[in-house]
């Protein structure tokens, strides 16, 4: 028997390493590894509730999270070859105008 | 008991992956962590009941997501990430507010949330319920859904096109 709130705790420590990834990180790839490090502590705070409530649904929600996160893992990774294309770096501090 | 060690054994792992995304320095070694953070976290899910959930994070995150991923850093050829002033502010400013938001949150959980306990597969998801919730109470936001990746797909095909090169002519 594992108390919820442990369930939790981790899927907050793992949306934190996130937001420090975020934070931290200058290449614009591991920016979006960090997203998903993010999505994925969410997902595990809502198969957790789940659990806690008795209700599918939570499941369901988790489904959809995943498949939004993949929609937007392949736009984005499209958005970072043409930003590649056009500035031949991936650093985002290089990355600080809209014009070229 | 099993559970628990489970439970901890897997967590670590988890911690432990997500941990190393931040320390390496060079984008394939954050992604192999990132699988391995996505791996234990089915395992996780298993722990909780939700088999459904398990096999879908194994095969779109761990699988396809990944495999994009790493698609992407090699057509790139990722190299390590070089130290600049605005990243040092960011560590210097990142890590001890994050540190202090994952205690707040921490505390928040132990002192308020109870004590309740889930035992292993407290509650079953076998996909037959669950492909009844998606296609009868969830089925709008199943189709939006469906719309929505289409036009993923055809952003990043528009997206990650060449640019137009002038048409030779014949």
């Amino acid at each position: 028997m594992v108390p919820i709130s442990y369930y939790l705790i981790l899927s907050g420590i793992l949306f934190a390493c996130g937001v420090t990834g975020f934070l931290i990180k200058r290449n614009i790839i591991t920016i979006f590894m960090s997203i998903e490090l993010m999505l994925n502590g969410v997902n595990l705070s809502f198969v957790a509730f789940a659990a806690e409530w008795k209700a599918l649904s939570g499941q369901v929600f988790v489904f959809f999270v995943m498949v939004v996160a993949a929609a937007e893992a392949a736009v984005g990774l499209a958005v970072i070859i043409a930003v590649y294309r056009t500035r031949e770096t991936l650093n985002v501090d290089q990355v600080n105008l809209l014009k070229l | 008991m099993l559970h628990l060690i489970l439970f901890l054994g897997f967590g670590a792992v988890c911690v432990a992956g997500a941990v190393n995304l931040l320390m390496q320095r060079h984008p394939i070694n954050s992604a192999l962590s990132l699988v391995v953070v996505m791996g234990s976290l089915a395992a996780e899910y298993l722990l909780l009941g939700a088999e459904f959930v398990a096999a879908v994070q194994v095969i779109v995150y761990a699988g396809a997501v990944m495999v994009l991923f790493v698609f992407v850093i090699m057509l790139l050829n990722a190299g390590e990430e070089e130290e600049t002033k605005g990243s040092r502010v960011a560590v210097i400013f990142g890590i001890p507010g994050t540190l202090v938001g994952s205690l707040l949150i921490a505390w928040v959980l132990l002192e308020h949330s109870g004590t309740r306990s889930v035992a292993v597969g407290a509650l079953p998801g076998p996909p037959k319920t669950i492909g009844w919730l998606l296609f009868h109470d969830y089925l709008l936001p199943f189709e939006v859904t469906s719309v929505l990746v289409l036009i993923a797909i055809m952003g990043a095909v528009v997206l990650a096109a060449p640019p137009e090169s002038p048409r030779r002519e014949n």
